[in-house]
């Protein structure tokens, strides 16, 4: 990035540091196990509101793992999630992905899963569907009620596609779309939904360096707009370092760092983690 | 008495299953190599028993006319896998399933068409009668032929087994099965390979066709053992030989039981219940799919399949 | 030059929302319609109502409840006929059994039946999904038809099985002749079709195609799996249910469980393969296409009979039929997988350009 451009990001930095609140996810011990591989131990963090949180790591440290379970597709064997809702925590051991989703958790995900065979207008307007309370029978009949909400979503949605500048593709067949750009049809589906979480899994992943530009600047963009507490998983330690307020490092499944972006960095036993030393 | 009955019935229905396997290993065999499911393979039993029949009756040698249709079996499943299977190559599974709905529906009138559409017989020498000794010492009725079909289908079983372990192509065609890329990367020609498993499927419909229709006849209702075959794959899943026999067995025995025993024991309760005449009768139409149901509920890739995991 | 799009803008959601949004396109289906309900009965005789468009019309409620199955929330189903037995079967007895019960409520009413039927058969989407279970509706298939021939009620123990639908009467109006069953079902028909367009593309339709292309992840944006699955085999199944009902009643009259055998569930699967799998125009065209097929190629072999003084006999003809069929299929998965729809599309985006090449 430009002098200017870091400029830019450092003022951003301070700016938002006076935003982020208290923790509003607190993960406690948790231990993950498919059969005999352990893909997390005893991993403790927590997430304040309005935070950007990135998670990194050396391949298969688990953070893919990390996230699934943080949104209830993974159940871990031990230790709790807790989700603050306004000043009350609540506690989950078996959360599944539907409730995840009821609480205000979204994601995106690494292979991109969108739906193929619809538009973008159709894949966003999904991620309203929890918001939409009319029947089957009232929407076969578009009866007032069910035009209504319709239309509501709609102009809801149109302003998430505005935000991130894909009016001009809302039509088109999802499966058509570049790479880039599905990516970006696919935070937007994320973001249709209001989450007061967003988790994101490599989002910059396949991305040529102005396409990690233009996403970086959404990603702070939805942060500073929305306020929404973001945790992401990336591999480009620019990005990280830049956008991130803190960072939590995986290796082999264990936390072996935790802190600004500046002290992680300092981390000698992260640093022995990426360079393959032997520990 | 009673319990020579049920043995008789049970050793029947064991029988009617080993019938079954051969049917389904056709199956499995081809969706083993391609991933293709081919609803086909009930039409392709068919048009090898009228074919051969149809030849035999026009005073074709017996040998000769196997022969002959053993030729025209491979033909026939080399240009269903050219003509129909090559051009759907990167479809969707559901798409290729529908295209072998399509194969068998050309399949089925151009049997007709050729060799018309009334049912033949079909002698193989072995009659179906009783066991002379089996009914004499033990009291217990299975149908001689139903034995040979079942030695049949044994030999079947093991020369493709021996097949497949023992020769290179056989070795090729496991490989192709357990994966694509890495039998290209090795130099395994993928086409000619998918050809002759068509080719080796389209001999197995010849022997079910043969079995088949010497037991029930030659005639259009034999499309239907296609649809038999599918519980049977249910319950062995899909990618097994030994499992489409132990699916066989199951599929045919309980199905024999619950025909005799069922409407025996039901009838009456059932009448009285609903106030009104109530037959069991052919329950065998629906009862294998209902267990085949029921089994993939609890385990939902059969008994011998691997378990799908779905990745996002 | 006469199908253009200039100078139609929108500038609310409602109107980017309609099912018509291009001005020429309501113009020629609300022309379609008129000629539907008014033109038709004015030129058609006897035997295209009864033989012809009557059929066409229950197939295509037939083939729509299916593709909303199929096309669009992605299960497979091969028991589409048996659906159609349920409801033509209770609608029968509803109104045998409830004297004076209207026949739009003994229509609305089998269509229920044959949605909790479609709920109970349609439980194992849940934990199955492709071609196993399309053998799980082949068990319904199956089971549906041996309990409508074995279960004496369904048929008022008529020792065939068969039943005779009544008489239709609506607020004292007969409908009896073939023109009369041909409005009705006009009638109903457009309204379903109506319901089920506005179903698709709403929310309920967009749960159905997330279902449909990716379930894991539908489920991990909040859709609910199991609610979403059941209702699409329960309005899909609505939907076959009255198509059976209409099948008894406005066009064989009389009917036997066998007549919704495996191979009616396959004709209409193959409809909406033609057609076009997940749209609701192409339930139409693929119903269009199967009927008209055998009429077309008796007409043509009788051609060639006379024409070539050959005899060709009726057995002959179903096979060329049948291989015909067969052939169809694969060509269209081939050559146009998403059907005489997606054909239909691009006719008329070749229309948008007309006169001009491109």
């Amino acid at each position: 990035m430009r002098e200017s451009d870091m400029t830019t990001e450092r003022l951003h930095h301070a700016t938002r540091a006076q935003r982020i609140g208290e923790p509003v996810l607190s993960v406690e011990g948790v231990s993950l196990a498919f059969g005999g591989v352990k893909a997390l131990t005893e991993v403790s963090f927590d997430v304040r509101e309005h935070e950007i949180r990135a998670i990194i790591g050396p391949n298969g440290a688990g953070k893919s793992s990390m996230l699934n379970v943080l949104n209830g597709v993974y159940h871990p064997q031990e230790g709790t999630i807790r989700l603050r809702d306004g000043t009350d925590w609540r506690e989950f051991h078996d959360m599944d992905s539907h409730e995840a989703a009821a609480m205000g958790i979204a994601r995106t995900f690494q292979n991109i899963a969108l739906f193929k065979g619809m538009t973008v207008l159709d894949n966003v307007m999904t991620g309203r569907n929890l918001k939409m309370r009319c029947s089957f029978l009232e929407q076969a009949l578009w009866l007032g009620r069910a035009r209504r909400e319709e239309l509501a979503h709609r102009r809801a949605v149109e302003e998430v596609i505005d935000f991130l500048e894909i009016q001009h593709v809302r039509k088109t067949p999802v499966g058509r779309l570049p790479y880039g750009l599905q990516k970006r049809v696919e935070l937007a589906r994320a973001l249709a939904a209001e989450p007061r979480l967003l988790l994101l899994d490599e989002p910059m992943a396949g991305m040529n360096l102005e396409e990690k530009q233009d996403m970086c600047r959404f990603i702070l963009d939805v942060n500073d707009h929305y306020g929404t507490t973001i945790v992401l998983i990336e591999h480009d330690m620019g990005v990280v370092m830049d956008i991130s307020d803190r960072v939590v490092v995986l290796d082999y499944g264990r936390k072996i760092g935790d802190g600004t972006p500046g002290e992680v960095r300092a981390n000698q036993a992260v640093i022995d983690a990426y360079l393959g030393v032997a520990h | 008495m009673a319990l020579s009955f049920f043995i008789e019935v049970l050793l029947g229905g064991l029988l009617a299953g080993v019938m079954y396997a051969l049917v389904a290993i056709g199956f499995v065999l081809i969706y083993k190599a391609s991933g293709v499911f081919n609803f086909a393979q009930g039409a392709m039993v068919f048009f090898a028993a009228l074919t051969f029949v149809s030849l035999v009756e026009r005073g074709v040698n017996f040998w000769l006319a196997l022969v002959i249709t053993l030729a025209v079996m491979v033909v026939l499943g080399v240009a269903t896998e050219k003509v129909v299977l090559r051009p759907l190559v990167n479809q969707p599974p559901i798409t290729l399933f529908m295209a072998t709905i399509g194969l068998t529906f050309v399949l089925e009138g151009l049997s007709q068409l050729v060799w018309g559409s009334q049912p033949h017989g079909l002698e193989l020498g072995i009659q179906d009668v009783p066991m002379e000794w089996l009914s004499q010492s033990a009291n217990i009725n299975i149908s001689q032929f139903d034995v040979f079909a079942a030695l049949v289908a044994g030999i079947l079983v093991a020369a493709l087994a021996l097949f497949f372990q023992y020769t290179r192509i056989g070795r090729a065609l496991r490989a192709v099965a357990d994966d694509h890329q890495a039998a290209l990367a090795v130099g395994i020609p993928l086409k000619n390979i998918w050809a002759i498993v068509w080719a080796v499927a389209g001999f197995v419909a010849l022997v079910a066709g043969l079995m088949w229709g010497a037991r029930n006849g030659v005639q259009y209702a034999l499309t239907f053992i296609a649809l038999k075959a599918l519980p049977v794959l249910i319950l062995g899943g899909f990618e097994s030989i030994p499992g489409a026999i132990v699916g066989g067995l199951i599929v045919g025995a309980s199905e024999k039981l619950a025909e005799v025993y069922l409407p025996q024991y039901l009838n009456a309760p059932l009448t009285q219940f609903f106030g009104g005449a109530v037959n069991l009768q052919g329950i065998e139409s629906w009862f294998a799919y209902v267990v085949a149901l029921l089994f993939l509920l609890v385990r939902p890739q059969g008994l011998f399949g691997e378990k799908i995991i779905d990745r996002v | 030059m006469l199908y253009r799009e200039a100078g139609q803008f929108k500038s609310t959601y409602a109107e980017d929302q309609q099912i018509f949004p291009i001005r020429q396109d309501r113009i020629g289906v609300l022309l379609f319609i008129a000629f539907a309900f008014v033109g038709v009965p004015l030129v058609a005789n006897q035997y295209w109502f009864a033989a012809i468009l009557t059929p066409f019309l229950i197939f295509s409620l037939a083939a729509l409840g299916l593709n909303i199955l199929t096309g669009y929330a992605g299960q497979l189903s091969l028991g589409t006929a048996a659906f159609m037995a349920v409801g033509a079967f209770m609608a029968y007895n509803f109104e045998l059994r409830i004297p004076g019960m209207p026949i739009l409520v003994s229509f609305a009413l089998a269509g229920l039946c044959a949605a909790l039927v479609g709920i109970v058969f349609g439980l194992p989407s849940l934990r199955i999904k492709g071609f196993y279970l399309a053998v799980a509706t082949l068990a319904c298939q199956f089971f549906v038809l041996w309990a409508l021939q074995r279960f004496g009620w369904f048929s008022n123990y008529s020792s065939s099985g068969v039943i005779t639908a009544g008489t239709i009467e609506i607020f004292g109006y007969r409908f009896e002749t073939a023109a009369q069953k041909y409005l009705l079902t006009l009638a109903i028909v457009s309204v379903m079709a109506l319901a089920a367009k506005n179903l698709m593309r709403s929310e309920t339709g967009r749960a159905f195609m997330a279902v449909r292309d990716m379930d894991v992840a539908a489920e991990v944006i909040g859709i609910p799996m199991m609610k979403t699955k059941l209702l699409a085999f329960a309005i899909s199944s609505f939907y076959c249910g009255v198509a059976g009902a209409l099948y008894a009643f406005c066009y064989l009259g009389t009917v036997e469980p066998e007549a919704f055998n495996l191979d009616l569930s396959f004709r209409i699967l193959f409809m909406i393969i033609i057609g076009g799998v997940g749209t609701i125009l192409g339930s139409f065209l693929g119903a269009a296409f199967i009927t008209l097929l055998p009429i077309f190629l008796n007409v043509l072999f009788g051609g060639i009979s006379s024409f070539f003084q050959v005899e060709i006999s009726h057995a002959w003809l179903s096979n060329i039929e049948l291989i015909i069929f067969g052939g169809l299929i694969v060509f269209f998965l081939i050559v146009e997988p998403h059907g005489l729809a997606r054909l239909w599309q691009i006719g008329k985006e070749k229309l948008r350009l007309w006169p001009f090449p491109h």
